[in-house]
């Protein structure tokens, strides 16, 4: 009778959470910490999502610094660790470079996957695992979540589903060739030619396993590589797998092609590309030994689509609300790196961080917040400030807050200025639903960067239906409390009171 | 839609009239999409860092300082004189229906016009009717 000794037995919840990855359990731990009752269900058979499998060549391109400017055990720290899930309690962390070797400051997949399980222990998190969603239907005020254990009745359902589906262009052939997450070891590709379709992370990460394995690389895609250190965004193709780019730019004879794929058909044995140049125009044949689809993935979004739920980025991921509710559906929320679905301001094209823990782990937190808040009665204490006290507090936050600078122009500080209720401290809040919402005046401080490597403090002031946006300038050492910070902040803090 | 449906609509407006299949899919690859829900703001009179947009489907307001000064929809664009002169946007764009956007960063608009003469060419050619039109209006 394992059935009775599972948590959550299928029945009526206020709130239901799909997923055991971070995004799921960070949003159950938050959704805890607040007193919601909810329940957490998901087809797997223990805690990690995601880094069950990947990445695929074993290690992580999000680091956590085992040394870093700041204690360990302050919130400041989690500005070097993008890996940890977050906790109010010291006891319920289970920071990632504990689990790490030291090898590397980029974690191995299987410390990451080790660190995630330790948190959903160390904080009492659990989940009802081996129990699939399989339907959704819209009913009365909530939703009604079919599982492979029955049925599961909520007000509010979030989905923390990952975004590990496997995705493909419609290019003729490109459907018969395996995808990344069924490429093989780079052994296996010893003295072959490998024709890589894609130039993001997993294609580069790829190429750069196979190296020295395989005899010649040829990645392609219809656009220029994005590159990190060059886009400055974390979701471009980052700097440590940029061997094989060095490598076509240096004649090595491996190759980073701009080009339109138009099919890929096998040929005795091997496999025929055909491509048409885009940045330099011109239509070519290639032989290759093996083709890999490092294309991406999508969202599994069951029968969503059918209830109405509107997605966007070539139908990969859900459109989302500042807060993360699905944009037609009103009521269905999205966490973890679905998350990612609410795109915010994207300053200078610059993308959140929310499809990474470093940025979804916040997102849990001013979710959670929201989801008790508008529909579950729980006010959570706005601290009050004296007005002497704004403009340290708020350049404090500019200088080490770890939300501010790991979800830059996503997530603010704010202070409001309300006549009746005083100065208070609204929290974290997505800056884009601060700069188009109506309230009372007040001050949103975000850490904002700009294409010319500058990193620095952002301010939005509202009076009325108005938001102004001041820049605060830049310091070599990022410390944003020096005396011409505090002198234009006081300036614009003194219009509020 | 998915990137055979965004390429279709983009051969079909005036602005990448001139770009070949394969162009055409690097255009669909390079930018990002965007989806704005109803009467969210697309871009904001006065912020920074905004990007280049087409729209793929939906209806759109430009706003200064709150008064509807023309309406966009499919096949228009907007974002480019912000970047293009470096200033911030002197108008709101506010979505009037579920708007459906391919966005361009604006670091990127520049190189890519002078890789695109074709596009570039459209481009003043709207830009110059949008001034006869306004020119139009004062007179």
């Amino acid at each position: 009778m394992a059935e009775l000794n599972k948590p959550f037995p299928p029945g009526d919840y206020p709130v239901v959470v799909v997923g055991s990855g971070p995004g799921a359990i960070q949003i159950s731990y938050c959704l805890s910490r607040l007193g919601i009752e909810h329940a957490v269900i998901s087809a797997d058979d223990r805690p990690g999502g995601m880094f069950q499998r990947f990445p695929k060549l074993e290690r992580l391109i999000s680091w956590s610094k085992p040394h870093a400017p700041v204690e360990r055990e302050t919130s400041a720290y989690l500005r070097y660790d993008w890996n940890s899930l977050l906790a109010e309690k010291p006891e319920h962390q289970a920071v990632a470079a504990d689990f790490m070797d030291g090898s590397s400051y980029f974690p191995a997949r299987a410390e990451m996957e080790a660190s995630i399980a330790a948190f959903a222990e160390r904080a009492g998190v659990t989940v009802r695992y081996e129990c699939t969603w399989e339907a959704t239907t819209a009913s009365g005020e909530g939703f009604t979540l079919t599982t492979s254990d029955g049925e599961y009745r909520c007000r509010i359902p979030v989905f923390a589903i990952g975004m590990a589906q496997p995705w493909r262009p419609p290019v003729p052939g490109l459907e018969d060739v395996p995808h990344y997450a069924d490429s093989k070891r780079p052994h296996e590709y010893e003295d072959k030619r490998v024709f890589i379709v894609g130039k993001r992370n997993s294609g580069f990460e790829l190429a750069d396993g196979l190296l020295p394995w395989a005899r010649q690389i040829i990645l392609a895609s219809p656009s220029p590589p994005v590159i990190s250190v060059v886009n400055r965004t974390v979701a471009a193709a980052r700097a440590r797998y940029m061997q094989p780019y060095e490598d076509h730019i240096l004649g090595g004879g491996n190759f980073v092609m701009d080009a339109a794929i138009e099919r890929i058909a096998r040929s005795n044995g091997a496999y025929r590309v055909a491509v048409r140049g885009t940045t330099v125009p011109g239509d070519y044949t290639l032989e290759v030994d093996e083709v890999i689809a490092a294309t991406g993935f999508r969202v599994p979004l069951g029968d969503l689509r059918e209830l109405g739920v509107a997605t966007f980025m070539q139908d990969r991921v859900p459109a989302l609300t500042p807060y993360w509710e699905s944009v037609t559906v009103p009521g269905m929320y999205f966490a973890g790196t679905v998350s990612q679905g609410a795109a915010g301001l994207q300053k200078y094209g610059i993308p959140s961080t929310s499809a990474a823990v470093l940025g979804f782990r916040y997102n849990a937190l001013v979710l959670a917040r929201h989801l008790a808040e508008k529909y579950f009665g729980v006010t959570v204490e706005r601290r009050v400030l004296v007005p002497h006290d704004v403009v340290a507090f708020l350049l404090g936050e500019a200088t080490r807050a770890a939300e501010l600078w790991n979800q830059q122009a996503y997530l603010a500080r704010v202070v409001s200025f309300d006549p009746e209720a005083g100065i208070r401290d609204e929290g974290i809040v997505p800056l884009a639903h601060f700069v188009d919402a109506d309230g009372p005046p007040a001050i949103a401080m975000t850490i904002e960067a700009n294409p010319h490597a500058d990193i620095y403090p952002t301010v939005y002031v509202r009076v009325g239906s108005r938001v102004e946006e001041h820049q605060l300038p830049t310091a070599p050492l990022h410390d944003f409390e020096m005396a011409e910070h505090r002198k234009q902040l006081d300036s614009l803090v003194t219009q509020l009171l | 839609m998915d990137e055979r449906e965004i390429v279709d609509t983009l051969g079909s407006f005036a602005l990448f009239a001139d770009l070949s299949r394969p162009e055409l899919e690097a255009v669909a690859h390079r930018f990002d999409e965007a989806w704005f829900s109803q009467n969210q703001r697309v871009i904001r009179q006065g912020f920074s860092g905004v990007g280049f947009h087409v729209v793929l489907e939906g209806e759109a307001s430009v706003r200064i300082d709150g008064e509807e000064r023309a309406r966009l929809g499919r096949g228009d664009f907007f974002g480019e004189l912000s970047i293009l002169l470096d200033e911030p946007p002197n108008a709101d764009i506010v979505a009037l229906t579920q708007l459906h956007c391919l966005v361009l960063p604006r670091t990127e608009l520049q190189s890519w016009l002078l890789s695109a003469p074709g596009v570039t060419l459209r481009m003043l050619q709207a830009e110059l009717r949008r001034l006869r039109i306004a020119s139009t209006w004062r007179s």
